[in-house]
């Protein structure tokens, strides 16, 4: 079996869930192997039905643990990937996942590799790609063990919808958590998340204040359903939170397009961003780095851009 | 309390990556090496937790004998003892059996809390804490921005889509630190010196009760079989027009090329 493991909370799978899952199916189908899910915790009966949509033969639903808790959900994780003889597990690279899919591979005694971009089959055998060292090099990684694990990047792997068998089967998790959540707060409910946003219009220090990420680029996000990015020399500012940070020390996004305003394109920005099917930058500086990698480039104030961006896209918009 | 701290010595994110003839490594020559920016967070937690609460912090990595000067500066930041694995063995470890090694000094030393950065930069695992913390069977807060500790209860806020959660564990237990945590120290002159004669143990797979099988590029579960550059990106169109056309040109842009409005 390929075993998925499917991130939702409270009835809302994520984006990436379902892109694990449509490449679960594509393994599925090279070896001729059946595709399970796996989705944990309360509100999981709710997206059995959607997680059948991306071709499930099997899903293992179970409502419990009701709070995220890293062991117990590796544990639930482990018992139905030992007890279905799983040869390989994916995680979407959900916050959540990264977390946990380490003790998942402890239990199973099984190499995991984070942040994939691409998977291959190699005489039956899982081979995947990871960008390292910032993005300046592509490793090629084989596993040494029966059971190859890997976490994806969001926004990379193709959505598929296919039909399945689509067999539920129910199961608990039991057992006092070594460690759970106890508190969950949402800040930006309803807004685009960050490593989800099909358009990133994100900001940096030529942006000169947290006005401007408040006004106008959240307005220029608004009217393009996209969500807003910062360089780490805007949130070091204090403009914007850290959970908008784009970069080697922030959130690493493959949006389709990033549009970067007043970003010079330093290379820990691009580690965060470098995949990232279209990038259109604005910078005054001709000489800046991020036109080297930019899709279009254009050279000009952003503060004059913007607003004229902002009139041109309420024209096309009707 | 008993505190360690468990850090990697990492290429500068600056540094020109240069591909080996082997074709799966990198050229070593002219690399700056510096502790993991995210292993600071974690040593200036591991040091502040004990000016708060007293103790000792032990600075923990495995690496090879340049990895030295990763623990001489962490000792400079203010831990107690350090302890180095080194030998050839341990080469060519992947996240598992670097894991697989770490945990040995755990269950040799029985330490309280235990801080990891939340990746090592370079290979980006972002896997051996919780690795670790499965192995030796505690609890671990991952990616952590703030932690409270609270008698032998811990909380620690992470970030999530669109959110934040609070996560709480008992010690012993392992803390993953990200960005947000604190600001970590530069070891001042006076640190730096009484660095020099802070206690340094060096360690070995025997030493840990491991053979050479089961650390190092034997014990790991993943190889890198080849490293190759990205492919390059070509810079596409740059126009240097009036702020009404370039606006004009983007969402043609938008519109026919990306196809997103
Ligand atoms: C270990 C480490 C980790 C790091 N992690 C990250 C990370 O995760 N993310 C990150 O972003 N950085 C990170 N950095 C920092 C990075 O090196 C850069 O300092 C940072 O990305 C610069 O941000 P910036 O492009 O906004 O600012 P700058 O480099 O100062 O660039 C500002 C740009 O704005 C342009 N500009 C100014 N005014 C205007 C105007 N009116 N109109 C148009 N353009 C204008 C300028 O020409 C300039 O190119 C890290 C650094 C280190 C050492
Ligand atoms: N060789 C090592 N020696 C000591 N600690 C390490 C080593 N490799 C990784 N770590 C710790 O594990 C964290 C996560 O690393 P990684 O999973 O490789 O991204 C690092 O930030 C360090 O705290």
């Amino acid at each position: 079996m390929i075993l998925v493991f499917a991130d939702q909370r409270n009835g809302n799978l994520k984006k990436a869930s379902k892109e694990a899952i449509s490449e679960g199916k594509r393994l599925a189908t090279s070896l001729s192997l059946p595709l399970g899910v796996v989705v944990l915790g309360s509100g999981a009966k709710g997206v059995v039905d959607e997680i059948k949509n991306y071709g499930a033969d099997k899903v293992f639903v179970s409502e419990t643990p009701d709070a995220y808790s890293p062991d117990l959900y590796s544990e639930g994780v482990a018992k139905i990937a030992k007890e279905n003889g799983a040869k390989i597990v994916l995680f979407p690279g959900t916050s959540m996942c990264v977390d946990f899919a380490p003790r998942v591979s402890a239990k199973l005694e099984a190499g995991l590799v984070t942040d994939i971009t691409a998977t291959d089959l190699k005489d039956g055998k899982l081979v995947v790609k990871k960008p390292v060292y910032s993005g300046k090099a592509i490793a090629t990684v084989e596993y040494k063990s029966d059971i190859a694990m890997a976490t994806l990047r969001p926004n990379v792997f193709e959505l598929a919808e296919n039909a399945g068998a689509g067999e539920v089967v129910e199961f608990s998790v039991d057992g006092e958590p070594k460690a759970k959540a106890i508190k969950v707060e949402m800040k930006e409910a309803g807004k685009v998340e960050l490593t989800e946003a099909t358009i990133i219009v994100s900001g940096g220090r030529g942006v000169k204040g947290p006005e401007y990420f408040q006004n106008e680029l959240q307005q220029l996000a608004d009217l393009l359903g996209a969500a807003v990015g910062a360089s780490r020399a805007a949130v070091d500012a204090g403009w914007i939170d850290h959970s908008h940070q784009v970069g080697q020390t922030g959130k690493v996004v493959s949006p389709k397009v990033y549009m970067a305003f007043g970003i010079s394109g330093a290379i820990q920005h691009l580690a965060g961003m470098g995949t990232s099917q279209y990038i259109i930058a604005v910078n005054k500086d001709p000489d800046a780095p991020i036109f080297n990698v930019a899709s279009l480039g254009v050279v000009a104030d952003l503060f004059k851009v913007v607003p004229a961006l902002i009139e041109e896209l309420k024209k096309v918009k009707g | 309390m008993n505190i360690m701290v468990f850090i990697k010595q990492v290429p500068d994110t600056e540094t020109k990556i240069k591909i080996a003839d082997d074709g799966k490594s990198i050229v070593e020559d002219g690399i700056n090496w510096i502790v993991s920016p995210y292993d600071e967070f974690a040593i200036e937690e591991a040091v502040k937790t004990k000016e708060n609460l007293g103790g000792e912090v032990v600075v923990v990595t495995m690496g090879p004998k340049r990895a030295e000067q990763a623990l001489r500066t962490a000792l400079a930041m203010g831990c107690d003892k350090a302890i180095h694995l080194e030998d050839a063995a341990f080469e060519g470890a992947d996240a598992y059996s670097t894991a697989k090694a770490l945990a040995k000094v755990v269950e040799k030393y029985n330490p309280d809390l235990m801080f990891f950065g939340k990746q090592g930069v370079g290979n980006d695992n972002t896997q051996v804490g919780q690795l670790v913390a499965e192995m030796v069977g505690v609890g671990h807060i991952g990616t952590c921005i703030k932690l409270e500790i609270d008698g032998d209860t811990i909380r620690g806020e992470r970030e999530i889509e669109g959110g934040r959660e609070t996560i709480e564990t008992k010690l012993p237990a392992i803390v993953t630190a990200q960005r947000g945590l604190n600001e970590p120290r530069y070891p001042n002159l006076r640190g730096i010196m009484k660095a020099k004669k802070k206690p340094l143990e060096k360690l070995t797979p025997a030493d840990l009760g491991l053979s050479e099988d089961e650390v190092g590029l034997n014990g790991a579960k993943t190889v890198y079989v080849s490293l190759e550059l990205p492919p390059a990106r070509q810079a596409g169109k740059k126009i240097e027009v009036e702020p009404e056309v370039a606006a004009k040109e983007i969402v043609e842009f938008l519109k026919n090329e990306a196809k997103v409005l």
